[in-house]
């Protein structure tokens, strides 16, 4: 029977797993972020979430890795910007824009698989399709788990870990799962830590170049666009008869059935009623 | 039997006849002239009101007896059936099923899979899976014409790597034209992007609209419409077409051939009890929330609690400081989903009733029954707040102890 858990429980669970989580080689994966409407770089935010889960479990001890383009002012800035958080270093592995980042990242992970890769479930720019932590999984052989918010406990001798995954409605499933793992945070994992300055400018970004770029060919042919506004679904009338056409078009819509009581008794019994109907209780 | 009118003289004779014992019986029947025609009888039309005056009721709104007779009973029709005996390809639709029944994003996607099979006059059928319990009354008209169902008790819960293994060998024998996914939050998302990189196909995700060749698909976090060749793996987005009306399709069961079962990684431990006020309130499934009406507000809190409701306010609640001010609802607050709303001592502000405005059931207890929340809501308590919620828990209390006693006497037995 999964007990009352409430956001201090877990933050408290996570705490203890602190001493848990010695020995336990935790990887994450950021990218560069976009602002939904200045298009502005920044750090991106689920990515963020997963260096805020990989810094209470190992600390400064975590790895990460970014494989892009390197060479330019935004882009380390918003490197610095994770940084802040306080990394240690972030390992940059530096290839043209457009490259297919899956096989790098797949021929870094082989020389040295960590026991959990976190990463965002999306990125903010680009494609944004989801697939990589997917296709990592699925190439290196690990459990892949999507939209986590929190890691309860990690067993390294028993080879397994559990995980809060997040569903709709603001309900959490816990799923027991093996290592190696590879999970994507949600956005209602943990709100990341501020990006301190000092820490940001002691930090270091070591650049690596990569030479076995391949270029991502189908990307190059597709036309992308702003996004335009989605059409607004219509009601479809099917009415067969003139009258009832007529009816659809001018009759007010009322709104439902509009029940009213006024004995207190009577009103809580079928306010009750609508609860049980509902599946609430 | 012809369709050719017989004249009953009996019968007409006993319609003529108002000192006839079955006079009154028959006047329910149509009457009909000597050449088949229906004839309206204006005696019929009318009845007699509360002070003894004839009245005729053209506004339809009366259910008495007699205006009911001249209302005509919409007939029940019966839809066309689309039939697909032997399909030259398969379009794979995984659907949700988000508690047993389609969700509108699987109608949608089922209603994309249908425009996929039968566009250029090809004859193509569409193939359901659903795995776990399937419940819905209108799946004859979701635009079904294959179904495969995975019942056993490991779909109960959640497996997505068996269901993985599953779509690979369904994909690996009947090799369908399109694969297409709910991209939702229900697991349609994940499940597509597990087995696009089992097959090694490359999805295109967030699809909301297809055209012959090309598909209009979502990027960068939606910010970015791209538009690319049709693929194989379709992840789609809601509304991305109509889904299907006016027709019947087959749902015929298909055999499972292929039944392989792995070695999950992930065990499903079911899901936890999350405290309600830590749900954020824009996805709260049940809210109570609280107005200027409510006098007391422990017991306001205490209702909460023992409903397991997520507490949300009106502006006033919020401005004289009873509330945080992240728990106001409104146009000004926060836009609320709820499936259940109560509404304790609000009146509704034009504000506020547009916040709740995707709300499903909203129940409103209120002194004043003119109030716009009355008008709004489709349950309405109108009296004391306290009394009432004091009622609801006395009942809320009496139904769980029923319950647990139940429970009891089924374990003792």
């Amino acid at each position: 029977m999964p007990g009352k858990i409430t956001n201090m429980r877990v933050s408290i669970m996570v705490k203890d797993n602190m001493a848990l989580a010695q020995g336990i080689s935790i990887s994450t994966l950021v990218s560069i972020g976009e602002h939904p409407l200045s298009g502005r770089p920044r750090r991106a935010e689920q990515d963020a979430r997963a260096i805020e889960l990989g810094l209470k479990l190992v600390a400064d001890k975590l790895h990460t890795l970014y494989v892009g383009p390197a060479q330019n002012y935004e882009t380390e800035s918003v490197l610095r910007s994770y940084l802040g958080m306080g990394l240690g270093q972030i390992q940059i592995v530096d290839v043209p824009q457009h490259t297919d980042v899956a096989s790098i990242l797949l021929d870094s992970f082989r020389a040295n698989r960590p026991d959990i890769i976190l990463t965002g479930g999306r990125a903010e720019n680009g494609e944004s399709s989801g697939m990589l932590p997917y296709l990592l999984a699925d190439q290196l052989n690990m459990t892949i788990v999507a939209s986590i918010t929190a890691i309860v406990s990690i067993d390294k001798q028993a080879g397994h870990a559990e995980v809060l995954q997040a569903l709709p409605r603001g309900q959490r499933r816990k799923i027991k799962l093996s290592l190696p793992f590879i999970a994507t945070v949600d956005m209602a994992a943990p709100a990341p830590r501020q990006s301190a300055y000092g820490c940001a400018m002691r930090g270091q970004l070591v650049v690596k170049q990569s030479n076995e770029c391949q270029e991502d060919v189908e990307q190059s042919q597709w036309q992308v666009n702003c996004a335009q506004k989605r059409p607004k679904k219509l009601k479809i009338i099917t009415a067969k008869t003139a009258a009832d056409r007529f009816k659809a078009a001018t009759a007010k819509v009322q709104g439902g059935s509009g029940k009213v009581i006024y004995d207190s008794k009577e009103s809580a019994q079928e306010i009750l009623n609508l609860l049980i109907s509902e599946g609430i209780l | 039997m012809s369709d050719v009118f017989r004249r009953n003289p009996r019968a007409q004779w006993i319609g003529r006849n108002r000192l006839h014992p079955l006079h009154h019986a028959s006047r329910g029947e149509p009457e009909r002239g000597p050449s088949g025609l229906l004839r309206k009888t204006p005696h019929n039309l009318s009845f007699i009101g509360p002070n003894g005056i004839k009245r005729i009721d053209r506004s339809g709104v009366s259910n008495d007896d007699a205006s009911s007779r001249t209302k005509a009973k919409p007939a029940e029709t019966i839809l066309p059936l689309h039939q697909v005996d032997a399909p030259d390809f398969y379009i794979l639709v995984v659907v949700d099923l988000v508690s047993t029944r389609l969700t509108t994003h699987d109608r949608d996607t089922l209603g994309l899979a249908q425009q996929l099979a039968n566009s250029n006059n090809a004859k193509g059928a569409v193939l359901a899976v659903a795995f776990g319990e399937l419940k819905d009354d209108k799946l004859d008209t979701a635009g079904i014409d294959r179904l495969i169902h995975f019942d056993s008790t490991a779909y109960q819960r959640y497996n997505p790597e068996q269901r993985c293994v599953d779509l690979c060998n369904i994909v690996n024998e009947l090799q369908p034209k399109h694969i297409l996914l709910p991209d939702s939050i229900h697991g349609g998302g994940d499940l597509g992007r597990r087995l696009a990189a089992r097959l090694g196909q490359r999805p295109a995700c967030g699809v909301w609209k297809v055209t012959d060749e090309h598909l209009l698909c979502r990027g960068a976090d939606g910010k970015t419409d791209i538009i690319r060749p049709l693929t194989k793996i379709l992840l789609v987005l809601e509304e991305c077409c109509e889904p299907v009306s006016e027709t019947r399709y087959q749902r015929r069961l298909l055999p499972l051939n292929h039944t392989e079962t792995i070695i999950n990684c992930m065990h499903d431990q079911g899901n936890l009890s999350v405290d309600p006020n830590a749900v954020n309130l824009a996805e709260a499934g049940f809210i109570l929330s609280g107005g200027n009406g409510v006098k007391d507000w422990p017991k306001f809190h205490l209702v909460a609690k023992i409903l397991g409701a997520t507490e949300g306010a009106s502006r006033v609640a919020v401005d004289d400081g009873y509330m945080p001010r992240d728990r106001q609802v409104g146009a000004s607050g926060t836009w609320v989903t709820a499936k259940v709303y109560i509404a304790v001592g609000i009146s509704g502000a034009v504000q506020h009733i547009q916040g709740i405005s995707q709300c499903d059931k909203v129940v409103a207890i209120n002194n004043d029954d003119k109030c716009d929340m009355v008008k709004r809501a489709d349950l309405s308590a109108i009296g004391d707040s306290t009394a009432i919620l004091d009622d609801l828990l006395n009942l809320v209390e009496q139904h769980r102890a029923g319950k647990n006693h139940q429970y009891e006497s089924v374990n003792h037995g």
